[in-house]
């Protein structure tokens, strides 16, 4: 005799809130997990560059072998090849270097360096004493030309095409693996398309 | 009175004088210091990321702002200055994002989670509302009256 009583009087026009609501808080947990799963994995230091699909930036720079002659962009032109931005005060670019080494031992790429922000001498002295994977170095002393490059931390490491485009940019040290996986197949294929 | 003006005009002055020159970069007006300032307020240093190029001590941070300083001088707008720094190093570089369509959500998502918001609240108010105006039937009340008596009658 009191069952409609209270079944009335404890659920209005059945008002109650469905079942599924109460799980609301544990999808948007969920979901909450995947973003921070793939967002923390990313590493913040790896900006993408704008320049990638764009010709090379414009310089006019002294070379490092002799100073009186000129390393120009359209240098780059031609032939796919490797830009290396790099200094002597650059702990990374002293870890990449033996990678450098392999690179250019393998004849696959020629490797091309901007001296960043260091005196010239003492990349002479570096080279002679490490060994040099570089075919030409463009000394680019105040930095002005890393600016256009939008260098912000060394060793960075540019991919271009014969017609002078960017393709890839590499930040930080290039490791052996990097060099198998990546830049290798890149360098294997931009090749492949232009012989069409 | 005529020593606490001269105060006021001392003071005018000492702010005057010191805002001439910032961190080595003379300019040759308040405007072009005051957008000096702004731009190096609004751009990231890229090297240590959290902070903007006019706090950060960076090598390239320093260079970045001897170009600002540069482009300032030669009478760049802002607009042209800011479009240099994407150029090169992506939007990134500015720690207000731009609005564009990869930014969408970024910009959008507060004022959804707002009207989300509103709706909750109003759904869950009229929730309440309702629970609280529960009629009981004249007939209900009698039976329930009924029950306290008899009840009441037991003990």
């Amino acid at each position: 005799m009191s069952q409609p009583v209270e079944s009335q009087v404890a659920s209005p026009q059945g008002q109650r809130p469905k079942r599924w609501v109460y799980l609301l808080p544990l999808g948007l947990f969920v979901v909450l997990m995947v973003f921070f799963f793939f967002g923390l994995g990313l590493n913040p230091r790896l900006l993408p560059s704008p320049l990638i699909g764009q010709p090379t930036p414009e310089f006019s720079l002294p070379k490092l072998s002799n100073p009186d002659e000129l390393f120009q962009h359209t240098d780059l032109k031609g032939e796919v090849s490797l830009l290396n931005i790099w200094a002597t005060w650059c702990t990374s670019c002293r870890q990449e270097h033996p990678v450098l080494m392999k690179i250019a031992e393998s004849e696959e790429v020629p490797i091309y360096g901007l001296y960043y922000k260091d005196i010239p001498a003492q990349g002479v002295v570096w080279l002679q004493d490490y060994g040099d994977p570089y075919r030409e170095n463009a000394v680019d002393e105040n930095g002005k030309v890393g600016i256009e490059w939008g260098a912000y931390g060394t060793p960075e490491t540019f991919l271009i095409d014969q017609k002078g485009i960017i393709r890839y940019k590499h930040v930080g040290p290039i490791s052996w693996h990097d060099w198998e996986t990546t830049l290798l197949p890149m360098i294997n294929s931009l090749r492949n398309n232009n012989g069409v | 009175m005529a020593y606490k003006i001269a105060c006021l005009c001392l003071l005018l002055f000492f702010v005057t004088t010191s805002s001439a020159e910032i961190a080595g970069f003379p300019f040759e007006s308040e405007a072009q210091e005051q957008r000096f300032r702004e731009l190096s307020a609004e751009l990231r240093c890229l090297v240590c990321q959290n902070q903007s190029l006019a706090d950060s001590n960076a090598g390239l941070a320093q260079d970045l702002r001897s170009e600002l300083y540069q482009q300032v001088l030669g009478g760049n707008s802002n607009n042209q200055i800011i479009n240099f720094m994407t150029d090169r190093y992506g939007d990134f570089i500015l720690y207000k994002p731009r609005f564009a369509t990869k930014t969408l959500l970024l910009w959008l998502t507060p004022i959804l989670l707002f009207i989300v918001g509103i709706f909750c609240l109003i759904r869950f108010s009229k929730f309440r509302n309702q629970r609280q105006q529960t009629q009981v039937s004249e007939e209900d009340l009698q039976k329930i009256r009924a029950l306290l008596q008899a009840e009441e009658e037991k003990r």
